[in-house]
């Protein structure tokens, strides 16, 4: 009877275990699916039905991907400009975080409101007059030109998320460092810095995958330095489908492999919660 | 060693109305244990937040050891605080918080250790050092906080409701252990609380603060017997003072207070004030209460008998005026009975009606 109360919530336990094992299959079916078809040969690919379970693997696929022009060299590319953002959002959004959450200032909810508002105008408005600057100046086609918007696109969540992470570190702390004769630097370096690390490796992980998987303006800001992204993009069209997939695995992948590796960041390092 | 000479300090916060402390001036003496209580608000914190160089006053100086450190920051001060919220860091184990300080100063790693493992010994720590703040009672995070303020031998110890998260029990057994601490090692100790209990039992002087200022400061008993203002007697003691109004008239066979058709006896010192109106202060452990009319007692009538074990607490109606009495634990009275009080002279304080000071011959 659905009257009797345990059933009922049992039942509804169930549910939400099926919801969530749904849920993850609709994110990993498709990773899954393409890192098999990456790793398989090309004639297991053209065979039907597909095979389901790794029964052949093949580093055919991915080899051929990796040698074809320009792939390692925009992979790098990548990379770099992933790092480049990264390094640049922090060491300006973390600061503006931390101003957000600890001070005063007129205007302050406003300058919320404008770094919003920044995520408003899409790539390509963004891009195009870029191109012209970074043409006059000289930076274009390079991957500091590309990292430079990716910097302007990922500094207001970092900005925001940052800010949100020192609100949470309390304040008392910081002036009890103060107090026991820490100069206002260390007891960030000492005090803040550590509880917000977690937060702090969200808004990285964040802003470096929004940097790997941003296509439009890397696009538009290169010609021959481009990212993967870009040039997988560029070379889509007329290619093979096991060089899809092979694209869409390397694209895939280190996204992958920089979350899992921040994630120790993100839960929580002291044993339970904060505070 | 250091005593605290704060002078003429005011400061208004941004958006505040009216000044969180007015024109206050406290000297507390080297080696004393200084408590300062009142409600919230009344601008106590906002002293101590100044003194630890958290704020800076509008106006007014504060020196600490002869030191003037009005505009000093926090950390080239050399006091030590103990937060109401404990303020202890989550990401360092109990050793590396206690120690916190003198690693911040640069002290030596052995000197660290032994000063450290002191204070542990001291708030009984010493099996806890190894543990995160996470892994401790709200109790235990309290004795590292403690800790972590000893440890640094700061001339000025500074206290912001210590007390205040710890349960009831705990709070009292650890009040009593506090103020063993504080003898043992002597420092200046500058302590906030709203808790007047709290205050009356630790500090060697307490002063009490009314908005931005300082109503009263003295010994506990001093303030608690003799308050200089009917604020003061109102919030100190439970249950506080009571309060009734009462015409004083002198005549040759002394002085009597007249509440409504009886008469009172009255302390003798106030002459001067013959024929006003006054309003009387006077304890609950002090009014004498007898179940037979005599000589010189009021009738009063009993509303509500509350039995604490240590006494019998009565709430008796005298008049259009309720009071509190403390009455011995065996006094056998029910509601709606009749009883007859009497008060010490010396025990009741007359304050002035209209400016709530008390009256002093």
């Amino acid at each position: 009877m659905s009257s009797d109360p345990r059933r009922a919530r049992r039942r509804r336990r169930v549910l939400l275990q099926v919801a969530c094992v749904a849920v993850t299959l609709f994110m990993g079916v498709p990773i899954y699916l393409i890192t098999l078809a990456a790793l398989s040969s090309r004639e297991s690919l053209n065979r039907f039905p597909l095979p389901l379970l790794p029964t052949d693997m093949s580093t055919e696929t991915l080899s051929r991907f990796l040698s074809t022009t320009g792939v390692v060299p925009g992979f790098l590319n990548s990379l770099q400009v992933g790092l480049f953002t990264l390094a640049a959002a922090l060491l300006l959004g973390v600061p503006a975080g931390y101003a957000l959450a600890r001070y005063a200032f007129r205007g302050r909810q406003s300058y919320q409101l404008f770094l919003l508002l920044t995520r408003a105008l899409p790539i390509v408005v963004l891009s195009v007059p870029l191109a012209r600057v970074f043409l006059t100046t000289g930076l274009y086609d390079t991957t500091y030109a590309v990292a430079l918007l990716h910097t302007a696109l990922a500094l207001p969540t970092t900005v925001l998320i940052t800010s949100a992470v020192f609100y949470a570190v309390p304040i008392d702390h910081e002036e009890a460092a103060l107090i026991f004769g820490a100069t206002p630097l260390r007891a960030f370096v000492h005090v803040v810095l550590p509880q917000a690390l977690p937060g702090i490796a969200a808004s990285a992980m964040f802003t470096f995958v929004m940097s790997w998987n941003e296509v439009l303006g890397a696009a538009v800001l290169t010609l021959n330095q481009r990212t993967l992204p870009a040039q997988v993009l560029s070379t889509l069209a007329d290619s093979p489908l096991a060089y899809r997939f092979a694209g869409g695995f390397a694209l895939v992948l280190p996204a992958i492999v920089f979350v899992a590796v921040m994630r120790t960041y993100l839960t929580n390092m002291w044993g339970t919660t904060l505070r | 060693m250091a005593d605290i000479v704060i002078r003429d300090v005011t400061k208004t916060y941004p958006g505040g109305r009216s000044p969180a402390t007015d024109n206050v001036s406290l000297t507390v003496a080297d080696g004393e244990f200084l408590v300062l209580v009142g409600p919230s608000g009344c601008g106590k914190t906002t002293l101590l937040r100044m003194v630890a160089g958290l704020d800076t006053p509008d106006a007014g100086s504060i020196s600490i050891g002869g030191r003037d450190v009005t505009w000093l920051s926090a950390r080239d001060r050399h006091v030590s605080m103990v937060f109401q919220s404990y303020a202890i860091f989550p990401h360092l184990r109990v050793r590396q918080n206690i120690g916190f300080g003198l690693r911040m100063r640069k002290a030596p790693p052995e000197q660290i250790e032994q000063r450290v493992r002191w204070a542990a010994e001291i708030l009984e720590l010493s099996d806890l050092l190894d543990r995160y703040p996470a892994q401790l009672s709200g109790g235990q995070r309290q004795r590292v906080a403690v800790a972590r303020a000893i440890v640094v031998d700061a001339g000025v110890l500074l206290m912001d409701e210590p007390l205040s998260n710890l349960d009831a029990l705990l709070r009292l057994q650890f009040r009593a252990e506090l103020k063993k601490i504080v003898r043992q090692i002597g420092t200046t100790t500058l302590y906030v609380t709203h808790d007047q209990a709290e205050a009356m039992s630790l500090g060697d002087r307490i002063a009490v603060m009314r908005a931005g200022r300082i109503a009263q400061i003295g010994s506990p008993l001093q303030v608690y017997d003799r308050p200089r203002e009917r604020f003061v007697g109102g919030f100190l003691g439970t249950p506080p003072m009571n309060f009734f109004s009462a015409d004083l008239r002198c005549s040759a066979s002394g002085a009597h207070l007249r509440v409504g058709d009886q008469l009172l006896t009255a302390p003798d010192q106030l002459g001067a004030f013959d024929q006003r109106p006054v309003v009387v202060g006077v304890r609950a452990e002090n009014i004498d209460v007898a179940k037979a009319p005599a000589d010189g007692r009021i009738r009063a009538r009993v509303e509500v008998v509350e039995p604490t074990g240590a006494s019998m607490l009565l709430t008796v109606r005298l008049g259009e005026y309720e009071l509190k009495v403390q009455a011995p634990p065996n006094f056998d009275v029910a509601p709606g009975q009749d009883v007859w009080l009497r008060c010490a002279p010396e025990s009741l304080r007359c304050f002035d009606p209209e400016t709530a000071l008390a009256l002093v011959a």
